[in-house]
Formats: structure tokens, sequence, C-alpha cells
């Protein structure tokens, strides 16, 4: 049923004036909206006029035409008239009704306008705040693992220089960086390993790696690290360069506490 | 509009200008035009001569305080003041105060009535359609006319469906306008 099917007997109730309640309030709203059924009221009423013509009955008593004529000398008009009402112009109403509309949409466009301005710029912010800590991320590690770096360890002034290493462990995000220098160089069939060893848990595998020629050597992020891991220790070990690397079978190198 | 429909029509709107301009012989002779229909139309409803006196003498001060508030563009005099006559009536019928300001009663398609043979000729093709109806049809389309009775009320004393209340009232206003249609 469409909405004028809907609302098709409310309308000749309403012409007749005795639609009431929430059925009236419901009409008129839709008025509001169709000139259809605005125009069908309008017929209704024509209607309701024709009925009116068609009522017979005597004529009005001669005294109340000079009633009339009393009260109209009574009230020249000019002294009492009432100015014309401005006429309901649905068009022109519907033209500020637009015109307030698009007020509306203007003002809540500039709003959200320069609420995206505000977002654009706090990102632009944080885009160029990424950008230097990327940069200087980077730059860290370009430091620690270009193969010109120049790395320089310094020990007492007696002795050969240890091997050693630095461990860097973020557990939260699996981010490991491992630097070691001064490590003898390996036999062929070798390969040094990195562990991380968990309080009370079997050490975990964090990655194979070979000195250059100065005994230098960086693991960057082992893949296959889990996330949230704590590590009690790191250790390094001489292992086989064969076979497998899931547990240490060899000989320690050098270890730390976390 | 036919030279026939202006001479007819051009009496009503010179009276009006007239009535604009303060001549209350106009008003007079726009009393003389119309007042059978608006207090036959007052009588009817209130069944009560004085009270349809007094609702004859608003229409008619209302007219004259406010003469812009008739619009010929927007239906013709006769119908107008008949169609604000009842509506005056039924607001005294219920007690209330005016509901319809007389500016908003838009007419559409209403024959001219102006001259008394059109007036007659007008009334009885009205009366024809009316005698014409099924009794029920007539019955409800005169208690919410004459009477100002609601759906609801016109259903309570009947006995039948509001749905068939509606229906019949509807299909009643739309049997006149086809009559005048053809």
């Amino acid at each position: 049923m469409s909405a004028h099917e809907q609302f098709a007997e409310d309308l000749a109730l309403h012409a007749l004036g005795t639609l009431q309640g929430e059925e009236r309030i419901a009409l008129e709203k839709h008025l509001e909206t169709c000139a259809a059924c605005r125009l069908e009221l309008d017929q209704l009423r024509g209607d309701m006029a024709l009925m009116a013509t068609a009522t017979v009955g005597p004529k009005p008593p001669q005294r109340a035409r000079q009633r009339l004529l009393d009260a109209i000398a009574k009230e020249p008009r000019g002294l009492n008239a009432v100015p014309a009402r401005p006429r309901f112009n649905w068009a022109a109403a519907l033209g500020w009704a637009a015109a307030a509309l698009m007020f509306v949409v203007v003002v809540q466009l500039r709003r959200e306008n320069f609420g995206l301005r505000e977002s654009v710029n706090k990102l632009a912010q944080l885009t160029s705040q990424q950008t230097i800590e990327v940069a200087n991320a980077q730059r860290v590690m370009d430091t620690l693992t270009a193969s010109d770096t120049q790395a320089v360890t310094l020990v007492a002034a007696k002795g050969p220089p240890q091997p050693q290493g630095k461990a860097f462990y973020l557990k939260n995000r699996s981010g490991l960086v491992f630097v070691a220098n001064n490590l003898p160089q390996l036999p062929p069939d070798k390969i040094y390993e990195l562990w991380l060893i968990p309080p009370g848990a079997a050490p975990i595998p964090a990655g194979l790696f070979k000195p250059d020629a100065r005994g230098n050597a960086t693991v960057v992020n082992p893949p296959g690290l889990p996330a949230g891991v704590e590590a009690k220790t790191f250790a390094v070990t001489l292992e086989s360069a064969s076979g497998t690397h899931d547990a240490p079978h060899g000989t320690g190198v050098m270890q730390g506490g976390a | 509009m036919s030279s026939a429909d202006a001479k007819v029509v051009s009496p009503d709107l010179a009276l009006v200008s007239a009535i604009r301009a303060g001549d209350a012989s106009a008003m007079a002779s726009l009393y003389d035009r119309y007042s059978s229909v608006v207090y036959a139309v007052a009588l009817r409803m209130l069944g009560d001569t004085g009270a349809a006196e007094d609702i004859q003498q608003e229409v008619f001060m209302q007219l004259w305080r406010n003469p812009s508030a008739f619009d010929a563009s927007r239906g013709n005099l006769g119908a107008w003041l008949a169609v604000i006559t009842r509506n005056r009536a039924i607001d005294a019928l219920r007690k209330r105060r005016p509901e319809t300001d007389p500016e908003d009663v838009v007419l559409s398609v209403v024959p001219d009535m102006a001259g008394e043979a059109d007036r007659s000729r007008v009334a009885e093709k009205v009366r024809g359609v009316l005698s014409g109806m099924p009794a029920a049809q007539r019955s409800a389309l005169e208690m919410a006319y004459y009477q100002g009775m609601t759906h609801t009320e016109i259903a309570s004393k009947t006995g039948e469906p509001l749905g068939t209340i509606k229906t019949r009232i509807r299909a009643g206003l739309i049997a006149l306008r086809k009559a005048f249609e053809a």
C-alpha cells in the first residue's frame, strides 16, 4: 500500500474536520511533504462545499441583515481592518527549508572539514615523527651491521682481547639484535649459534652466525623467535655446521645474564 | 475561462474589491447573495435559529474585517463562505475554539455558484447524487458533515466497523465530485 492509499480515507475525514488524535498528526505530517495529497485534500474540501450548497432551509430573518449592517457601521473598514496574513506558500516554504537545510549542511561540512584538517595535521606530525624515528633506527642498524663499520673494543691494556657480545632484546616484539666481536675464526665445519635461555626452560635457538675477518658478527631479529618469552640468559655456542640446531650440542663460547 | 463564466464570476470579485475599499453597501449585496446558503448550513448543523444567526453574523463580519482572507484563485466565494460556516458551526457544536483559519480554506474544482440560477442547478444536482447513494452511505456522510461526528462516533452509533465508515464517507464525497466532472 502506498502512502497515498494509506492516507486516502483519512484525507476525507480531515477535509470534514473530524480527524482527531494520532491519525490527524500522522496525516498532517505526511501532508507537509506530499503535494499530491495536499491537492487531493483541496479537492475533497471542494466536494464538501458541494454538500453545503445543497443544504436547504429557511431564509435568515430580516433582523439578521440589519444586525450585520449595524455591526459594519460600528466597524468602518480601515479602522479595524485586519492586514492580510501572508499565505502559506509551500513552494516558498520548501525553498526556505532547502536553504535552511543547505545552511546546516554547509555548517556541518565546514565542521567536518575542520576536523579532517586537524586529523590530517596530526597524521602529518605523526608521520614526520615516525620518519625521524625510523631514520634514527636505520642509522643505529647501519652502524651496528654495516660491513664497513669500524668496531673498536676497548679492553684492559694487558692481555689478549676476549670474545664478547651484547644482546639487545625486546621480548614483546620478538626483537633481538646481537653484536659480537673478538670471535675466533671458525673451522670450516663449525658455526656459532646464539641461544635465548628462559628461566627454567630449554634454550631457544636465536640464530646462526659467522664472524667476519676481524671477528665481528651480528644477528638481527632472527626468524622464528617467539614473542613474549622472558630471557634469563643469552649464550653463544660453537656448533657443527651440519645437522640440526634446535638444541645446543657444542661447546660454550660466551654467555651473559639479562 | 469563457466569457459566460467571466460574467458570473466578476460580481463576486467586484464585491470583494469594494469591501476591501470599505464599501458597506457591497457587504449588504454580498449578504443578499449568500446569506441563504450560510444561514441554511448553520441552522441545519446547529438546529437553533439564534445560534445560526450568530454564526452567520460571525462569518460575514469575518469577511468584512479581513476580506483578504478570501482568495478567488483558490475557490469561489459561495462555496468558501459555506465551508467557513460549516467549520464555525462544528467549532460551536464541539464548544471549542476555531480550529481552521479562513485563509487556509482552499477549495478545488467547485462549480461556479455566483448566480442564483447556478446555485439552484448545483444544489439540485448534489441532492440528486445524495438521494442516489445507499442509505447507509448517505447517513454516514451526513453525520460527518452536518453533525461533525468523527468516524469513531459514527461507528459507535451505527455499529459498523471503523474502516467501513471511513470508506463510505470518502466514497460519498468523491461521488459528488464525479457528478460534476461528467
